[in-house]
């Protein structure tokens, strides 16, 4: 009896493992042309969630037979590490409305994206959505594996009441060139309206360099990227001005070397920072903001001012067994009707071209999101190239030694984090 | 000669067999009692451990089930990455300034602690509960308290006003590090207190009554008495520190923003989480895995033998 037992849980604990470690794919072909039941993923921001549920509402009245089942991401350090597991459990949703490009290539190396290119109308929704901004979301192989969904333009916001505190023209603030933004920054700080000027995170992660160096980049190059063709682009005369810029802010003591342990701009401790359209809801019931472009050396004009676009895509992941469903449903999602809706409920920036034309009456509602929507005609996005994530460290790591501790000239930074991502570049391009 | 009628024969068989019969069902009972345990640690180390040995000479990367994707041997290559990448040669200098600053420290505070927790002294209660709390509080919530200390415009900056440090100490290449080991040291105590608190009770008072015969002060006492007695439970927490020292992950991820300036505070577990994780190096990260283990292995060997040495 005992030894029965005892086998017998043997036998259980052996068959529990294997399923657990069972891991079984969808048949692509068949998949491609299914319909049922999906389920999506959500971003876990409450304005989004509050859409996403409006919108798949909505959905499921009209397609009672495909009924889908919104989940806000699974929680995780990052979006992207949650995405990235589930990818190797084969547990992901069909949709994830919260896809970051600079991970994209990851997942197309884990095998985890379906192609939207596949589907006989993929390309040319994407592009009639998008227009040209769409090209950055190319993959190398030429197709999308991501719909560009939705922008948050970089740009500068700033505290009024500080800016007037320090005997600064609130409504015309000098921040157009560097010179200009330096001189503002050293008025703020040392006339003892706030404690630093501008306050992005200067620690070491990865993506941080898409709030501080990347905006600045995209702006004084006019819209170069950090990689081209296989090529990095950063070191450059345009790369070394932004960064002297920065040096020039950490040097002086305008913006600390420690990161803030909350926010800094609602907390009156930044009369500066650089962020999206998404923060324009956080802050306008405690900080009277105003929007400016991101400056350059010369002081280029708002309406040619590039900027990063801080995207997000949805993508459809391999573990999705009714994707014909699943691309019905991210046309909806993505819409004009859903996008206007999007728009109104977040503010964000659905990806599409003439924002302004195309949706009039929120813009006349709601002025200080005109500024995003021009910035968001010209942005540009984080290179589509394998490797993506290994690249942003690797220009990271470079940036906080020189740029914000000084402790290597910018020059010599730039050149030396180059040459390091052309070999990242050369070893993903021939990973044997 | 004895001749044993067949009943009686039959009854020791009988007996026999019962005895066997019994021994098997305890072995069986036992075997039943271990295999949860058994399966617990091959399915969370063992197999776990294996794998990463097997991915650490193979170039690998997760994929979605029921996708090809090779796996070629490549040998010593990833070792070889591992070794040549000046970033983990950081890194386990990281961990030996931590290792050398957080052992010593765990050991004097908490056996000294424990030696004044264990006399009567009043509140005593109090200060064994104080002493254990952030041992129980979560990281992220200390973190929290650190910043507000050490941050730059933290309390002990304005203290020091301006013998502060510039860059402060969260920042600072050559302070981050210390930081690190003071903070886990801090955290951790109350746990290491509680270790040696166990072992004080196994220290007879007739030691501390003969040395006191003897002329010993409370000095004395302590070293000949004390430190001799608990020395089982030295051992212990010195493993003990050594191993969790050097699985350091929270908290340079958290206090110092992903690694310090200039990876001043990477370790090498946070290094493995963003090549294997982040970057999706899962091959680099499995032999940087297994040279942890070996270096891990190598000091607590050497502590071992260096804090049960004369006895």
């Amino acid at each position: 009896m005992l030894r029965r037992t005892a086998y017998t849980l043997l036998v259980l604990a052996v068959a529990g493992a294997a399923t657990a470690c069972g891991r079984a794919a969808p048949d692509a072909e068949m998949a491609a042309s299914s319909r049922g039941p999906i389920t999506v993923w959500l971003s876990n921001n409450a304005q989004e969630v509050a859409w996403g549920k409006k919108m798949i509402a909505a959905w499921n009245r009209l397609h009672p037979d495909q009924h889908v089942t919104a989940q806000q991401i699974p929680a995780g350090k990052t979006s992207e590490e949650a995405i990235s597991a589930s990818i190797v459990a084969g547990s992901t949703a069909c949709l994830v409305f919260n896809t970051s490009p600079a991970s994209v290539p990851t997942f197309q190396k884990q095998n985890g994206l379906v192609p939207l290119s596949d589907f006989p109308d993929g390309d040319s929704y994407i592009t009639a959505r998008g227009g040209a901004l769409t090209d950055q979301y190319r993959s190398p192989d030429g197709k999308f594996y991501q719909l560009p969904w939705k922008s948050n333009p970089v740009m500068i916001l700033y505290n009024k009441k500080i800016f007037a505190k320090a005997g600064l023209d609130p409504e015309h603030p000098r921040l157009a060139t560097y010179d200009e933004f330096l001189d503002t920054a050293r008025t703020l700080v040392h006339s003892g309206a706030a404690k630093a000027a501008i306050w992005p995170a200067p620690s070491s992660e990865f993506f941080q360099s898409w709030f501080d160096f990347y905006p600045a980049f995209a702006a004084e190059s006019g819209g170069r990227q950090l990689v081209e063709n296989g090529t990095p682009r950063f070191d450059s005369p345009a790369g070394r001005k932004a960064a002297a810029f920065w040096r020039t802010l950490y040097a002086e003591k305008l913006a600390p070397q420690e990161s803030y342990p909350g926010d800094a701009l609602n907390d009156g401790k930044a009369a500066m920072a650089t962020v999206g359209p998404w923060a324009v809801a956080a802050y306008q019931d405690s900080v009277d903001i105003g929007v400016v472009p991101v400056p350059t050396s010369g002081g280029t004009p708002p309406q040619d001012t590039y900027s990063f676009s801080d995207e997000k895509s949805v993508a459809m992941f391999s573990a999705c067994r009714n994707r014909a469903t699943a691309w019905d449903l991210l046309k909806f999602a993505a819409s004009e009707q859903q996008d206007e809706a999007f728009l109104d409920v977040t503010g964000q920036m659905p990806l599409r071209e003439n924002l302004l034309a195309s949706y009039p009456d929120f813009f006349a509602e709601h002025p200080l999101y005109k500024p995003f929507a021009r910035q968001a005609e010209h942005i540009v996005e984080v290179p589509n190239v394998p490797g993506s994530i290994d690249i942003w460290q690797a220009f990271r790591d470079a940036w906080t030694k020189s740029v914000v501790f000084g402790e290597e000239p910018t020059g010599t930074a730039l050149r030396k984090a180059s040459d390091r991502i052309g070999k990242l570049l050369d070893e993903y391009g021939d990973p044997a | 000669m004895t001749h044993l009628s067949p009943a009686a024969d039959g009854g020791r068989t009988s007996r026999r067999g019962a005895a066997a019969r019994h021994g098997r069902i305890r072995s069986l009972t036992g075997v039943l009692f271990v295999s949860p345990y058994v399966l617990f640690v091959l399915a969370v180390f063992a197999v776990p451990l294996v794998y990463t040995v097997w991915i650490s000479v193979h170039r690998f990367y997760f994929t979605a089930p029921g996708t090809h994707a090779d796996s070629p041997w490549v040998g010593l290559s990833n070792y070889r990455d591992v070794f040549t990448d000046p970033v983990v040669g950081r890194a386990f200098v990281n961990i030996v300034v931590f290792l050398v600053i957080n052992v010593p420290l765990t050991v004097i505070l908490s056996l000294v602690l424990a030696s004044a927790l264990n006399a009567k002294i009043r509140f005593r209660s109090f200060f064994r509960a104080a002493y254990y709390l952030p041992y129980i509080t979560a990281s992220v919530a200390l973190v929290a308290v650190w910043q507000f200390l050490f941050g730059t415009d933290g309390f002990v900056n304005h203290a020091l006003g301006p013998l502060a440090p510039d860059p402060s100490w969260l920042v600072n290449a050559h302070l981050a590090m210390p930081m690190i080991a003071f903070f886990v040291t801090w955290k951790q105590l109350g746990f290491f207190v509680m270790l040696y608190l166990a072992a004080l009770q196994n220290v007879g008072k007739e030691l501390y009554e003969a040395a006191a015969v003897d002329g010993a002060g409370r000095i004395r006492q302590f070293f000949s008495v004390t430190v001799p007695g608990v020395r089982p439970a030295t051992t212990l927490v010195v493993i003990y520190a050594i191993i969790t020292g050097a699985n350091l992950f929270s908290e340079p991820y958290l206090l110092t923003g992903g690694g310090g300036p200039d990876h001043a505070s990477v370790s090498p577990v946070l290094l493995m989480y963003q090549k294997g994780i982040e970057q999706g190096h899962p091959d680099f990260a499995a032999a940087l895995g297994v040279v942890l283990v070996c270096f891990v292995l190598l000091i607590s060997l050497a502590a071992r033998k260096l804090t049960e040495r004369g006895t």
